[in-house]
């Protein structure tokens, strides 16, 4: 018999169907994995294993009854963006302390409406800020994997990505079958790449933001961290739906995602753009990319060089877009209506000593840089600037659709780094998000695959970037990747 | 330096964030460093272009103007610091 944890969320299904497993049986397999690995990797903030074995009792009930749903009694972690009924929800920041909601956010109700069973709340970057997972006010989370010197396992702690770095470590330390996490700027992706794992941010519109913590509003996007590409796909069909709550969620309906599985790439146009090709990728990036160009071609697919002019300038359009509007996301914590309240002499010194406590450093740097780049006479230089920018940084995905249906490029520009290593330097770190956030910028669906492993034994990952609601392009070129690649899994569980 | 003391302090007000003089002294310098960067965005000639509102070319809904929710004062102010009454409470704001 396999280990349970080990299941793909495919194989899991399927054997909850067949009833060689029960739900229960499976939930308390990963509970008793969390229970072993958390203290070493933190990548949960808040199991709730009561909560979880009462559902699995509820799922195995149905299952016995013959009115399963899609993914009953699987179980998933959630990232703590997304609030939950009566259960803490922080955004991993000290402002929300003890924060519980009296709603569901839609994409977790229509993933507890499909039968799935949450094991606990999973850590990230504070508001979704970072791409480490080091700002959390509970502290950072280590990447289940290690790096290799000389044969050994180097103990040095490496971060998970962020900032659904909760997401990615538990989905590769197989402490949940699959998790949610939410994409700002690179924020599953990222994560995905040096973890192991699949990531697919969707387009934006096609998942409700309804229910999660809100950071950037044009940009941010929800989706699933998950083991294949065939479980990712098998997540986003139960996530995505339309909302009316969510007045950006687009009326379109939701395909099913994993009937791509297994289509192929005979005849696909594949793009590569040639301003990825930055100073500073590093050698293993570069040789990936090629592999993945070589492994497309093999199945049929035809590679051509394609030029989006304005790449170079995301990353900074997107340091003016992203923290101007989390500056005024971020005004309702105010210590009156929910989290923290540290009183000061009047009401505007209650709210700066709550602000100032409440919020962790890199939070309050974005939100300095987004109130100084809304502050009057400065909107039209920084924000309508970085608009129009990003309106030709999209005109350059659409002259590119054109001529192809599918862009390759690197997920990062290099695999995991140690803890402590990009903390200091804000810009070294934003840099991280420098082949993701263009995909944010323009709205477009993006996902990460496993494509290889570093000179360091660390995954390194491909992204694929698709035209607006192509999402089933991408998880058909995605399983081609993952069927040449292979699957990644983390040689040794070190914490057990 | 695009950023100097005085100018952290007025943008850390309007923020609502108490600084530190020791942390306004650090953010000068991290700020400026950020805003020098973003800079690079002069290069690009953006006459005539539109400022980008929405990634999907989506008319926003409209729905009738009617009611369809409320009641539920218990929810609204149940994770508040300090309430009365289904009031939030904050220190006194006029004398």
């Amino acid at each position: 018999m396999i280990e349970l944890t080990k299941l793909t969320l495919a194989q899991a299904r399927d054997a909850l169907r067949d009833k060689t497993i029960s739900s229960v049986e499976l939930t308390r397999a990963f509970l008793a994995a969390i229970e072993t690995a958390n203290p070493h990797l933190n990548a949960y903030v808040l199991p709730v294993p009561d909560h979880a074995l009462a559902l699995a009792q509820a799922s195995d009930r149905r299952i016995a009854a013959g009115t399963a749903r899609p993914l009953e009694g699987l179980p998933l972690g959630n990232k703590d963006l997304f609030c939950t009924n009566g259960i803490r929800t922080t955004a991993c920041s000290r402002i929300l302390d003890g924060f519980t909601p009296t709603y569901e956010s839609t994409v977790g109700q229509n993933l507890w409406d499909a039968g799935a069973v949450m094991l606990g709340k999973l850590n990230n970057d504070e508001f979704a800020m970072g791409s480490s997972n080091e700002t959390s006010c509970f502290g950072p989370v280590v990447n289940p994997w290690r790096r290799t010197r000389n044969g050994a396992l180097d103990n040095a702690k490496l971060v998970p990505g962020g900032s659904s770095g909760g997401s990615s470590a538990a989905v590769a330390a197989d402490l949940c079958l699959a998790a949610t996490a939410t994409d700002t700027g690179g924020s599953i992706r990222q994560p995905a790449a040096i973890t192991g794992t699949v990531g697919i941010k969707p387009t934006y519109g096609r998942c409700s933001r309804w229910g999660i913590v809100a950071f950037a509003s044009s940009l941010d996007q929800a989706g699933p961290i998950a083991k294949t590409v065939r479980d990712a796909a098998i997540m986003l069909r139960h996530m995505a739906s339309h909302d009316p709550k969510d007045s950006t969620s687009v009326d379109v309906a939701v395909p099913d995602y994993e009937r791509e599985i297994g289509r192929g790439v005979r005849g696909l146009r594949v793009g590569i753009p040639r301003e990825y090709r930055i100073e500073g990728m590093s050698k293993e990036a570069e040789a990936t990319w090629q592999k993945g160009i070589d492994w497309l071609k093999a199945a049929g697919a035809s590679v051509h060089d394609i030029s989006l002019p304005h790449t170079k300038y995301a990353l900074p359009a997107y340091y003016i877009v992203a923290p101007a509007e989390c500056s005024s996301n971020l005004a309702r914590y105010d210590g009156v209506r929910y989290g923290l309240r540290v009183p000061g002499k009047d009401l505007l010194e209650t709210y700066e000593n709550t602000r100032a406590a409440g919020f962790g450093k890199e939070v309050r740097r974005r939100v300095l840089i987004g109130t100084y780049v809304l502050s009057a006479g400065y909107y039209d230089a920084y924000y309508l600037k970085a608009q129009k920018v990003r309106t030709l940084i999209k005109r350059d995905f659409d002259d590119a659709w054109n001529t192809v249906d599918v862009i390759l490029t690197p997920t990062t520009p290099s695999p995991a780094f140690a803890h402590g290593e990009k903390s200091g330097d804000p810009l070294a770190m934003y840099l991280e998000d420098i082949f993701t956030v263009t995909v944010n910028m323009a709205g477009l669906p993006g996902i990460s695959v496993p494509a290889g492993l570093s000179s360091e034994g660390t995954p390194m990952g491909l992204q694929l970037i698709g035209k607006p609601f192509d999402e089933p392009t991408l998880f058909r070129v995605a399983q081609v990747i993952e069927d040449a690649a292979g699957r990644f899994s983390v040689p040794l569980k070190w914490w057990a | 330096m695009v950023v100097d003391a005085a100018t952290v302090k007025r943008i850390a007000r309007l923020a609502r964030i108490k600084v530190t003089p020791e942390e306004a002294k650090s953010l000068e310098g991290e700020l400026s460093g950020i805003l020098d960067w973003v800079a690079m965005l002069d290069e690009v000639d953006t006459s005539g272009v539109e400022p980008m509102t929405r990634v999907v070319p989506i008319s926003l809904k409209q729905r009738p103007d009617v009611v369809t929710d409320g009641g539920i004062a218990d929810d609204v102010t149940q994770n508040a610091p300090e309430v009365q009454d289904h009031f939030f409470v904050v220190p006194k704001v006029v004398e």
